[in-house]
């Protein structure tokens, strides 16, 4: 009944990288930057080339043939019991949580189990896994933080990034009033409804502004297209950044992953 | 009744969601009323469950009904027969034309030309109000939300508090305008008001009807959760008594009643408990002085078997009906109830109408949300919300041919442009090598992306390609 109960493993020798297609398109600064991050701690990353996509948009939309057809490509590219990281709450809550029911009843059903069981979210996998340890080499500066409706409740990781920027010294982060509210991404329901979907960002960067920080970070693209999105277009001064980028931004003495 | 031929006025196309939402959206009235109330639920459900172990109280809720679905068909043959023994008559009525046609020959044959009514929401499936004024007999919601509604010509837009979309100065507006009460923000006055025309109604009507929360099996037991009496006045003042409900409503053992009232009241107005609880057994027996002459239990379908055929789908009639899934909606919460033109709004009625009305009719439904979760978090019996939206999703586009979709008026979605894009996209991402390639070529042409794209440009700047992909930057690195 209750969601399972995440065992974390020993800190690896080698993980795979799944980057996701958006930051593969739009935020491979990030990409870089939570490869670099895993690097720092000692752990070899292995980038399949051949990945794609999780298959989600499809799956969300209600398209399961073709999602299926696409997630069983990315099910290959792990031949190595090593845990397969990725930098997005809702790309892994896909893999980790849907992947078993979508081959469920079919040759793969027991592949897609075993993938499930080793994807971890990015920033859940550096803090309880890898247990790093953050030196703030920045200057002082105030940001908030949106964590995205999966990484909150379908990866159950909304404690990790507060706890990760509360080891940055020179951070003060700030918290919006309804911070566990959708910020309107929701994949194609945008588009579908962008009304609805229009209400909710408008607000959200309301209340991201409201605290007086002129930056946020979250755990995924997808909110940070949608909330930066409608920052710029509006004119409001909230810049926003991947949870990873600002983290190595902060503690890397070169600028490797900088923006 | 539910699909009602559109010279009715009562009828509410589904189908014309997008333009209530867009008007919703741009109404400051609706907005502010539902955020406000919204909140305030929000953070009473927060206090109450302080200091409890939720997350086991919402396992036990959630074995409790499903334990009961399990056994559905004993346990209503179960329940059917105490009831009878107890002198509680029981119908069984297949839509809500039929539930509605029973209460109507129960009022004739007692010559009753009215009915007060407590709250129910299965009436309001069946429009039960609206069915019995065309056969000449009045009905009167005798809840104040729902008599509010009454009033106005409205149907609730909340399944807990019907008038929620109103705040305090248009109910008394309302309240002036139909009844003659003075203008006033004092609800204290208001209420007092309504009370008093309602309690002459008591004395005088005929029939009550009333709805029911939960139904014990092992001893015949209609169980009803309230706070303004009225419930407890339409059940035991007039000399008859008709209980309208679902056939899910129904749990083994009086034992399983604590837990589903502990969360019910808690999640639905963040109460540790409400005003009345109301168990009804019988009839008034030989000797008692009070309580109705006749007591009438009508056990109502309407879709709810065939949801019961599939193991997925089973788990959206564990549903207690307390309306934390709307409360926390961020969808509910913009758009307000009336937009879904749906008996049953917000999350809940996303996966619920679709069944009661047919997925044709209903299949803009699931796609009205942004799959955030909120609403499988906080429901008290853990029904998987999200995922039976997107398993509607799959069925109102016919999107998987391992697991063929079954749910009445499946497939009404599927457009060939829309399926068309889908199996290109899939194409595509499931040759790395074509992907790579149009992946860095659109990396190369990224000056030519169009700045305007749809409605998700209305409100934000286009995304902005990179100028290298990932995989570029990963294989220059490890050259």
């Amino acid at each position: 009944m209750a969601d399972p109960i995440k065992v974390y493993p020993p800190k690896p020798a080698h993980v795979y990288f799944y980057a996701t297609c958006l930051i593969d398109m739009f935020y491979p600064d990030a990409g870089m930057a939570g490869i670099q991050l895993l690097e720092r701690e000692g752990i070899k990353v292995c980038f399949p080339e051949d990945q794609t996509c999780c298959g989600q948009p499809a799956y969300t939309s209600g398209y399961h043939d073709e999602a299926r057809a696409v997630a069983k490509a990315q099910l290959g590219l792990f031949p190595e019991d090593w845990p397969i990281v990725v930098p997005s709450g809702s790309c892994g809550g896909m893999m980790r949580k849907h992947y078993p029911s979508l081959f469920k009843h079919t040759d793969q059903e027991a592949k897609a189990a075993e993938v499930a069981a080793r994807t971890w979210e990015l920033t859940d996998f550096l803090l309880n896994v890898c247990h790093i340890k953050l030196e703030d080499l920045g200057e002082p500066t105030t940001v908030a933080m949106h964590t995205s409706c999966s990484a909150r409740r379908e990866m159950g990781v909304a404690e990790v990034g507060p706890k990760l920027i509360g080891q940055l010294q020179n951070v003060n982060l700030v918290e919006q009033v309804r911070a566990e509210e959708c910020c309107g991404f929701g994949g194609t329901f945008a588009v579908r409804h962008p009304e609805i979907s229009g209400a909710m960002v408008s607000e959200k960067v309301d209340t991201l502004t409201d605290t007086g920080a002129k930056a946020f970070v979250t755990t995924d693209c997808g909110c940070l297209m949608n909330i930066s999105g409608y920052a710029e277009k509006n004119g409001k001064p909230l810049a926003g950044q991947h949870i990873v980028s600002f983290l190595w931004e902060r503690t890397s003495t070169g600028n490797g992953g900088g923006s | 009744m539910s699909q009602a031929p559109s010279e009715d006025p009562h009828h509410i196309d589904v189908k014309e969601f997008h333009p209530r939402a867009r008007a919703a959206i741009a109404d400051p009235k609706i907005r502010q009323n539902f955020r406000k109330a919204m909140d305030g639920l929000i953070s009473k459900r927060k206090d109450a469950f302080e200091g409890m172990d939720l997350e086991a109280l919402r396992d036990l809720g959630a074995n409790i009904r499903l334990r009961a679905l399990a056994n559905l068909p004993d346990l209503l043959e179960q329940l059917e027969k105490k009831l009878t023994e107890n002198g509680v008559k029981v119908h069984w009525a297949n839509d809500g034309d039929e539930a509605c046609r029973i209460v109507r020959n129960i009022c004739v044959a007692r010559n009753a030309k009215t009915v007060i009514k407590g709250k129910s929401m299965v009436s309001e499936e069946m429009e039960l109000n609206h069915y019995l004024e065309e056969h000449g007999i009045e009905a009167l919601e005798s809840d104040l939300g729902e008599y509010i509604v009454q009033l106005a010509g409205e149907t609730p837009s909340h399944i807990i508090m019907p008038a929620i979309h109103k705040n305090t100065g248009e109910i008394s507006e309302l309240m002036h305008e139909k009844t003659g009460t003075d203008l006033s923000n004092d609800v204290e006055y208001l209420t007092a008001s309504a009370r008093q025309q309602l309690r002459e109604k008591f004395m005088n009507a005929d029939v009550g009807v009333s709805g029911v929360n939960f139904i014990v099996a092992e001893t015949g037991t209609l169980c009803l959760v309230e706070n303004e009496g009225n419930g407890r006045m339409t059940t035991t003042v007039p000399p008859c008594h008709i209980a309208v409900t679902g056939i899910e409503k129904v749990v083994g053992n009086l034992e399983d009643v604590a837990p589903l009232l502990a969360l019910l009241t808690r999640s639905a107005t963040g109460q540790h408990i409400t005003t009345y609880f109301n168990m009804i057994s019988s009839p008034r027996k030989p000797g008692e002085l009070d309580g109705p002459e006749e007591v009438h239990l009508v056990l109502v379908d309407n879709g709810r078997s065939s949801i019961y055929q599939d193991d997925e789908l089973l788990d959206t009639l564990r549903c207690i009906r307390c309306g934390a899934c709307m409360n926390h909606c961020p969808v509910y919460t913009r758009v307000g109830g009336h937009t879904y033109g749906t008996t049953y709004p917000g999350p809940i009625g996303k996966i619920l109408m679709p069944h009661l009305i047919g997925l044709d009719e209903g299949r803009h439904l699931p796609t009205a949300s942004s799959l955030c979760g909120a609403c499988g978090e906080v429901c008290p019996v853990k029904i998987p919300i999200p995922d039976l939206l997107v398993r509607l999703r799959q069925e109102s586009v016919d999107g998987d041919k391992l697991n063929p979709a079954k749910v009445r008026g499946h497939g009404a979605k599927r457009g060939t442009v829309e399926a068309l894009v889908w199996e290109g996209w899939s194409w595509m991402h499931a040759r790395p090598g074509v992907y790579r390639f149009g992946t860095a070529v659109a990396a190369r042409l990224r000056k030519l992306q169009p700045g305007q794209l749809g409605g998700w440009t209305k409100y934000r700047t286009a995304p902005r390609l990179a100028a290298k992909t990932l995989h570029e930057r990963m294989k220059e690195r490890d050259q």
